[in-house]
């Protein structure tokens, strides 16, 4: 088995590797921010369950949420389960999005009230004033701690191959049997350059937000 | 007929009575100036006026017309909110411009978001946004920004972002503008420039409320003074009477606090 054979093996596994990133991203962006007004809601009943939820998904491994999402309904529901793809999507959007829920939460309460109050005073509507006021000043604050998020989002991924899902690390850990252990550590070159890029791709929108103050 | 009517308004947080029973009125192209010393409700009165408290009793009415009535059965909704909320513009202590957002875009914003809500065929529309950039220049000419209109908030000094304030706050020509404290965050030599423009609103006939602790402002510029103390009403009349001749102790013991030099 030559270099190129396994490079291109690894590409495959990346190719997965970039499709559950990119899936989980996609779904869980949008997904935080209902939560996150979920545990901001005036209605405490539905704050208090949407508190306890984080808590729930925030403190246990994500490896385990995969285990339930992908064991659970076959075990206790005696239902089909869910394809193995299909497991850890939903487990990974639903873990990344408390996450995110609790950046957006942050970002959002850091806002001075007086932002809301001159809006209000204007005659603008509460949703005019979030999205023409709040959120660009929410995105300035939040791009630091969320770029870390979605670096580690990056390596995370590696955990979906405990249901067989065949990503990068997986398709390395394939050539072991064959005595190869090289390939695994070729797999941080990859981790290295992706990370690399987003890390590029923030510094661009940072720069994008640098004009103001907020 | 006064513009407007204010009638036994109340206010409490909690336990702690804030307003207690404020009753006035303002004719037109007067300028009011509300003084007293800091929890006498001066800021609430205005947070009223502005809709953003809500009163737990009393009415207020501009131009003969019951904007607000804290015993009406049904509560009005946010429609109707918005729209009442326009009779009166509030430039705030700490200015709170839209940071991300130009000088002009700051002032023009509001008035477009209220052209685009409208359905308008498109070449209508367009004159109306188009007027609406011609009237925030002349508004930011008459605060003397016009060089700034491109600049953004954090680029201007506390005394420059006021005065965008107040274009911003004249952009939806309401029919009372309310002060709050406009002078409180900025430095000394900056406030000259603030309360100049506030004055040039008053000879144009700007109906204003303002809330100040400058007095030799509030003397110069007001036709009326209120003076508040403890959530009432204390004392009001023109400046003479309250800065010449106060009756109620309280009005006395507040000025020679204040005009005390240092």
């Amino acid at each position: 088995m030559g270099f190129w054979e396994i490079t291109l093996s690894l590409i495959n596994g990346l190719e997965m590797t970039c499709l559950i990133f990119a899936l989980t991203l996609v779904l869980a962006l949008p997904l935080g921010l209902v939560i996150a007004f979920g545990s901001m809601s005036k209605f405490k009943p539905l704050a208090y369950v949407t508190k306890v939820f984080v808590w729930i998904i925030r403190g246990i491994p994500l490896m385990l949420q995969i285990f339930v999402v992908f064991y659970v309904p076959g075990l206790v529901f005696n239902a089909t389960g869910l394809s193995r793809f299909t497991s850890v999507i939903i487990a990974f959007v639903i873990n990344y999005a408390c996450y995110f829920s609790e950046i957006y939460r942050g970002g959002i309460e850091s806002i001075s009230k007086g932002q809301y109050e001159a809006g209000a005073v204007l005659g603008m509507t509460k949703s005019q004033v979030f999205f023409k006021v709040i959120l660009l000043q929410v995105v300035k604050r939040i791009l630091a701690p969320m770029s870390n998020e979605v670096i580690t989002l990056v390596k995370d991924t590696a955990l979906a191959r405990v249901i067989m899902i065949v990503e990068i690390l997986k398709a390395a850990e394939f050539f072991t049997s064959y005595g190869l252990i090289w390939p695994m550590f070729y797999t941080a070159v990859f981790y290295l350059i992706f990370v690399g890029i987003l890390t590029l791709i923030f510094g661009f929108f940072e720069k994008k937000l640098d004009y103001f103050k907020a | 007929m006064a513009l407007l009517e204010v009638s036994d308004i109340t206010k409490s947080f909690g336990k702690t009575k804030v307003l207690r029973g404020i009753d006035f009125s303002l004719e037109k192209g007067k300028a009011l100036s509300i003084i007293g010393s800091s929890g006498s409700g001066k800021t609430t009165l205005l947070r009223c006026l502005n809709f953003l408290e809500t009163p737990d009793t009393g009415t207020i009415s501009v131009d003969g017309e019951k904007i607000f009535d804290a015993s009406a059965q049904k509560k009005p909704s946010e429609a109707e909110i918005r729209k009442n909320r326009l009779r009166f513009g509030l430039v705030f202590q700490s200015f709170n411009l839209f940071p991300q957002y130009s000088v002009l875009e700051n002032i023009t914003l509001a008035p477009k978001l209220r052209v685009n809500e409208k359905k308008l065929p498109a070449d209508i529309k367009k004159q109306e946004l188009d007027k609406i950039n011609q009237n925030a220049l002349a508004l930011l000419e008459r605060v003397g920004l016009t060089e700034k209109a491109d600049f953004y908030p954090c680029q201007l000094s506390g005394g420059q972002q006021q005065r965008v304030a107040i274009a911003r706050a004249l952009a939806l020509s309401p029919d009372i503008l309310c002060f709050d404290e406009p002078t409180s965050a900025l430095d000394p030599e900056l406030t000259g420039e603030v309360l100049r423009v506030i004055k040039d609103l008053k000879s144009a006939d700007t109906t204003m409320i303002v809330v100040t602790h400058e007095m030799d402002f509030a003397r110069n510029v007001s036709d009326e003074i209120m003076f508040m103390a403890d959530g009432i009403i204390e004392e009001m009349g023109t400046p003479e009477e309250i800065f010449d001749n106060p009756k109620s102790q309280k009005t006395k013991a507040f000025l020679n606090k204040s005009l005390e030099s240092f």
